[in-house]
């Protein structure tokens, strides 16, 4: 069992997700059950995997036993075992929230849903897990093909938002193909420890530098990095609620797992720092990318979109601490993966919860409403006071590691943009806050309609929201523990 | 004269880049929806077309079919006499990834066509702008 973990953690939900299909269309009933199980199992999966990892080192599992780099092989160190165990607890959580709203978005699609749902997490965990180059572009469609599906359901402006999310995904991943093309020319090998062994004597081939610029401005799509930005905000706003909270806190965080992997393992660290100047380029730009990112929440109306927006600025602060290129911003970077997942996790249920039961997103309807919903109220505060980076949330761990890394480097501007950034968000929050707790009632509220029938979201939604709440306040505490355990070990050496 | 030896010596990868660029443009620039998804096609296409092109060698090379194998063959191989059939394998799993995107695609248009009875993206932003309006 726990030999064949590796192989197993894709292989449960991927097959589920079929099963589902087939049971669900004639036993509707059985879909949500059957998909709490399967992610569950991949919890503990990826639990069992990562306590491998530990006390082992690197799992390497070879598919019907052919040795790479002829054959496929899941290749399985720290950092992926951590992002496993990210995508696989979110998953759960979500799905076991999934339950009400969707029976009251998509009442008579639900077998469609949870099908699409075990292929999106099993895509993103054969993304995480896989050692082949060219096995990531399989699974990173898997991925966004059902991601493409499951934005498309959500509300009036969806399909349109998702169209687009189709061309530029498109655009992203071909980019990505066409990298691992010229690779392939350059080395006539796809698999990823065997590319990291032979490239070092072709870096100064315009081949592999064409190869590097293809894979990351494709992977910079997928993670909606500024400027490649456009297609996130309305997807992820117009998206079903438990949908926006599952894609929100994982696809862009294992983007980014693929950029550090593009970066650090398939190339050498000092390839993008010295011999094409990519780590400078990306780190302004994500410095772009924090303030526009924070610049434009500020003028949103529209919950999901602000918190959209949000996650720009987050994905900019991942990149930054990727970019500076030292022990601390790399740490930053890992941790904040780990905490932006919880954190956006957290407000965008907690966001669904409120539109679930007033029927609206906009911030002007969280006018007095802990009143009525206290636990999803208290969540959005620990959410917001995370993201704004207050002592003792999570995200306040992070951002020290990342302004830490940008000091350590010598960039100044980095840490300055962050700092100005998490101001921002603390406007945009306090603002919020305030509103939930001191604001007026909405209109619809004094006329009558309404007022009786907002309370309390239901159980099923309420404990998911309570548990990421309560892992963004204990993830803050146990970061010391995380970096010594998992997170230093991910540091590519060198650093 | 040199340069355009130099365009023909590598006129596969020439061509693949002039359909992506086709590709490209349509996907960016036309306003017609099903024009864009035509154009991904293209685009994807070209990746295709690029990664066979490379997997072919000069001098007759031929389909990886080896007579006289399991066990009883005496010859020593020359890859030199056959294609490269990974790009080739590569490029099976691609051409359905991009069926898959295609259909995805074409499902969304029809949730689009039905919900504004047209394809042509200006028509559906002034939709969309007068629905905000009221």
């Amino acid at each position: 069992m726990t030999e064949n973990a590796a192989a197993l953690i894709i292989l449960v939900p991927l097959m589920a997700s079929f099963i589902n299909l087939v049971v669900g269309l004639r036993w509707k009933e059985v879909c949500y059950p059957l998909t709490v199980a399967t992610l569950g199992a991949t919890v503990l999966l990826s639990f069992s995997i990562i306590q491998t990892v530990i006390s082992k080192g690197t799992i390497t599992y070879e598919f019907a036993g052919w040795a790479p780099p002829w054959g496929i092989a899941y290749v399985i160190d720290h950092l992926n075992a951590f992002m496993l165990a990210i995508v696989s607890f979110i998953g759960l959580v979500v799905s076991v929230y999934s339950k009400k709203s969707i029976e009251k978005d998509l009442p008579k699609k639900t077998a469609h849903f949870y099908t699409l749902f075990l292929l999106l997490v099993a895509g993103l965990l054969g993304i995480l897990a896989t050692g082949d180059a060219f096995n990531l572009f399989v699974f990173l469609e898997i991925s966004s093909l059902a991601g493409y599906a499951l934005i498309a359901v959500g509300d009036d402006r969806a399909p349109l938002a998702s169209f687009n999310y189709v061309i530029m995904g498109t655009i992203g991943a071909c980019f990505y193909l066409l990298g691992v093309g010229y690779l392939y020319i350059a080395t006539g090998s796809l698999n990823m420890a065997d590319l990291a062994g032979l490239l070092p004597n072709l870096y100064g081939s315009k081949v592999v530098l064409g190869a590097f610029a293809f894979m990351i401005v494709g992977v910079a799509i997928k993670i909606a990095f500024f400027p490649l930005h456009k297609w996130l905000p309305d997807a992820y706003t117009h998206a079903p609620s438990a949908v926006s909270a599952f894609v929100s806190s994982t696809m862009t965080k294992v983007g980014a797992y693929v950029m550090i992997r593009i970066m650090f393992t398939v190339f050498e660290p000092q390839f993008s720092t010295e011999i094409l100047p990519a780590s400078a380029m990306l780190g302004w730009l994500a410095v772009a990318a924090m303030l526009y990112g924070c610049v434009r929440a500020i003028a949103q109306t529209d919950a999901k979109r602000m918190l959209s927006y949000i996650i720009i600025a987050e994905v900019g602060y991942i990149v930054m601490g990727v970019s500076v290129g030292n022990r601390m911003g790399f740490t930053g970077a890992v941790l904040h993966i780990l905490n932006d997942a919880f954190m956006m996790a957290c407000l965008f249920l907690a966001v669904g919860a409120v539109e679930y039961k007033t029927g609206t997103r906009s911030l002007n309807s969280f006018g007095n409403l802990y009143k009525k919903m206290p636990v999803t109220m208290a969540a959005i505060t620990i959410g917001g006071l995370s993201i704004v980076g207050i002592p003792p949330t999570a995200g306040f761990f992070s951002k020290w590691y990342l302004v830490l890394g940008a000091i350590g480097a010598g960039q100044w501007v980095f840490a300055a943009a962050l700092l100005i950034s998490s101001l921002l968000t603390a406007v945009i929050f306090f603002k919020i806050l305030v509103n939930i707790y001191f604001g007026p009632q909405p209109a619809a509220d004094l006329q009558g309609n309404g007022a009786a029938v907002i309370s309390e979201a239901p159980v099923s939604m309420l404990f998911p929201i309570s548990i990421m709440a309560a892992g963004v306040l204990s993830l803050g505490f146990l970061s010391g523990k995380i970096i010594s355990s998992v997170i230093q070990f991910t540091v590519p050496g060198g650093f | 004269m040199e340069a355009m030896d130099y365009i023909i010596s590598k006129y596969n990868y020439w061509m693949y880049i002039i359909l992506m660029m086709i590709g490209f443009y349509a996907m960016i620039a036309k306003k017609n929806l099903v024009k864009k998804i035509v154009g991904m096609n293209i685009f994807q296409t070209a990746i295709i077309l690029f990664f066979i092109s490379t997997a072919s060698k000069k001098g007759g090379a031929s389909i990886p079919i080896i007579q006289n194998g399991h066990g009883s063959a005496t010859d020593i191989i020359n890859t030199a006499h056959y294609v490269n059939p990974l790009p080739h394998v590569l490029m099976l799993t691609a051409i359905v990834v991009m069926v898959s995107t295609f259909g995805v695609a074409i499902a969304l248009l029809l949730m689009l066509y039905k919900k504004y009875n047209t394809l042509e993206e200006d028509e559906i932003i002034s939709i969309l702008k007068t629905e905000n309006g009221k």
